[in-house]
């Protein structure tokens, strides 16, 4: 793991707003190479927006947000678009093309911009879904006859399509069953280990902090609180960090985590 | 993974023993699939010389040598880095049941003829759901006439401001250009039998009995019907109407009540405004090309013309107006959950509501016709 990688997403000073509501106002975060980044928050502190503006969804209304060294906003749009190919989304609410069965999906970057031939590239996908921990015969099921977390594990299976270099994942697990969001936890970390990929991982699963995230955002006040290891976290004088890690909640994540990862942590 | 030094993925076979060299990455998948499709019975594979390899490499080792020994690889090879191994043993795991996807049926010659005949039953039902549902407004409409205080007032008037104000200049518009169109015709087949000054006659019969209705329910037809498909049928794809239903809210009321409606509100002050209009139209050409002023233009409709046209043709619109919302509403309801779905009925509603009009009105004139009106 290498904890020091470069920052490949730099964000500085961004301020972004709606009408006359201020979602974020000087907010400052690096992403950096090959770590996963936990990005918490309360209900509606704007890590959705967050995500949005570094992907390039939603214009900033001030500051920088420098992608790979690039800003996204001033580029033109053939190289914008080679940037774009190496992200993987995963949607808060899935984002399926409603359209399009499970396996044309996942396929569809992958012939579109892979340029694989259509039985290969839906063959790839078959792997993919199963990767995402989908059974076969979801295959050929349309976005409207999935459960609420085969979702979720289908938007996973599109989002790491096409092997990307920076996975942007909107509260992954919520909506899975422990075992599917411990087992979704593990997938993303094999991946991002064999793989190298960095992860921008929103989620309010204190379990999926405890045991995937390298570094943790805290969004409060429109800005990032502290961004670092989750110890350091933990220990920041903040009254709602506090409620956040101590309450019942946190405090239970944070045993089981100590129990589970000590052996784990000496293996890497 | 950036490729631009990376060196393609091949397959190297020397006497006994594969070996896969180089990066075994997305961008030379379509090429290794090939090599990995001419390859039978394989034993074991060296990974010595591998560059990258990632999950649609990995997925390639799988089809080559089958996930269990590629799980085995993974856990015995010798210095395979610990992530590489752990790659391996997902996308075998992954691998476990076969992917090959369940087929698709195949169709024989008896399809076709089994297929129409599903066409035909499909149309049939069609049908019957369009009388269930024109029941089931009705039987709506008359729960809440009795019970004011469940009026929609404020949904149905914002239902009229879309479908009824706003569709005004339009209206007027078209219905203007068609009745210079009309006028234009008249002047020149009347013309030849010095008849010209029937071109009023003719420019308001044909308004007063047929265009401006006519044509002001055909507009609505493709600009209301369809909307109110799309908006329904997006409510559904979204599982706003299940969200309804399940706070015991009836769709019934809340939607299709407030556009029927209001349609029938607006379609009868649209097909008068498209009468005038059109009626309009026809006085300006009269008056520019063929020297008839407005005044004899208003002498001979005041004269010559009896109300009952007007009444003939003012009287269907509260029937079109129904059926076309009813179509609107029905189709949105019908809608899948998919964005095409959606599409494909906001389609389907715009061609039924207008051949339906177009029928309506035909078997309107029939009748009229033998009634004498
Ligand atoms: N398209 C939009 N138009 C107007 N306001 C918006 C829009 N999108 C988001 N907002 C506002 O921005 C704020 C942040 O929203 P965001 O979706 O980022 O929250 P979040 O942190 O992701 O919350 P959650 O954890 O509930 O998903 C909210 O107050 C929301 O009302
Ligand atoms: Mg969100």
């Amino acid at each position: 793991m290498n904890q020091t990688g470069e920052a490949i997403v730099e964000i500085r000073s961004l301020v972004n707003r709606f009408g006359d509501h201020v979602v974020h106002e000087g907010l400052d975060l690096d992403i950096r190479r090959g770590e996963i980044l936990g990005v918490v928050g309360g209900s509606g502190t704007g890590k959705s927006v967050l995500l949005r503006s570094i992907v390039g969804l939603k214009q900033p209304d001030g500051g920088s947000i420098r992608v790979f060294g690039k800003d996204l906003q001033r580029l033109p749009s053939a190289q914008r678009t080679q940037i774009e190919r190496r992200f993987g989304v995963l949607f808060q609410r899935g984002a399926l093309f409603s359209s399009l069965n499970l396996q044309e999906n996942v396929a569809l970057p992958l012939f579109e911009h892979a340029g694989l031939s259509r039985s290969d590239a839906e063959r790839l996908a078959r792997v993919k879904l199963a990767l995402a921990g989908l059974p076969p015969e979801a295959a050929r099921l349309n976005p409207a006859e999935l459960s609420g977390g085969m979702v979720k594990r289908a938007a996973l299976a599109r989002a790491l399509a096409l092997d990307p270099e920076v996975l942007f994942l909107d509260e992954p697990t919520a909506g899975l069953d422990p075992i599917g969001a411990a087992a979704f936890d593990r997938l993303i970390m094999t991946l991002r280990d064999a793989l190298g990929f960095s992860v921008f991982l929103v989620t309010h699963d204190l379990d999926t902090l405890y045991s995937s995230c390298d570094r943790v955002a805290v969004i409060a006040d429109k800005r990032v609180l502290v961004a670092d290891s989750l110890a350091t976290v933990e220990a920041t004088d903040d009254p709602w960090i506090r409620d956040y890690f101590h309450g019942p909640r946190g405090r239970a994540a944070s045993l089981a985590a100590r129990h589970h990862s000590s052996p784990q942590g000496e293996r890497r | 993974m950036p490729d631009t030094a990376s060196r393609p993925g091949m397959l190297e076979q020397d006497a006994h023993r594969l070996s896969a060299v180089g990066d075994w990455t997305l961008p030379h998948y379509a090429r290794l699939r090939e090599a990995v499709a001419k390859v039978h019975e394989v034993e074991s594979i060296d990974l010595q010389r591998l560059g990258e390899l990632d999950t649609s490499g990995a997925a390639l080792l799988v089809d080559l040598l089958g996930p269990d020994s590629v799980r085995e690889i993974a856990q015995w090879a010798p210095n395979l880095p610990a992530e590489r191994q752990a790659l391996l043993k997902a996308v075998a795991d992954a691998n476990r049941n076969p992917l090959f996807a369940p087929p698709v049926p195949r169709g024989n010659p008896l399809a076709a003829l089994a297929g129409l005949g599903q066409v035909a039953e499909l149309l049939a039902r069609q049908q019957l759901r369009l009388v269930a549902f024109i029941g089931l407004t009705l039987s709506t409409l008359l729960k809440t006439l009795f019970t004011p205080w469940r009026w929609r007032i404020t949904s149905l008037s914002a239902h009229v401001q879309q479908t009824g104000l706003n569709a005004i200049p339009i209206v007027a518009l078209l219905t203007f250009l068609v009745g210079a169109v009309v006028a234009f015709l008249g002047a020149t087949v009347l013309r030849d039998f010095g008849a010209t000054i029937y071109t009023v006659n003719l420019v308001t019969y044909s308004f007063l009995r047929e265009f401006g209705i006519l044509l002001a329910a055909i507009l609505l037809a493709g600009r209301t019907a369809s909307a109110f498909t799309a908006q329904i049928g997006s409510m559904k794809a979204n599982e706003e109407l299940d969200a309804l239903r399940a706070q015991g809210l009836d769709p019934m009321e809340m939607l299709v009540l407030p556009r029927v409606l209001a349609m029938m509100i607006s379609l009868p002050i649209l097909a008068l405004i498209g009468m005038l209009s059109g009626m309009l139209g026809g006085a300006v050409v009269c008056a520019m090309a063929l020297d008839i002023t407005s005044t004899q233009f208003l002498t001979i409709l005041q004269r010559d013309i009896p109300l009952e046209h007007f009444l003939v043709g003012i009287g269907k619109a509260p029937l079109f107006a129904f059926v076309i919302a009813v179509i609107g509403c029905l189709e949105g309801f019908k809608a899948g959950a998919s964005a095409q779905s959606v599409g494909e009925h906001t389609t389907s509603s715009v061609v039924q509501s207008i051949f339906m009009v177009i029928l309506l009105d035909a078997l309107a004139a029939l009748f009229f016709m033998e009634m004498g009106w």
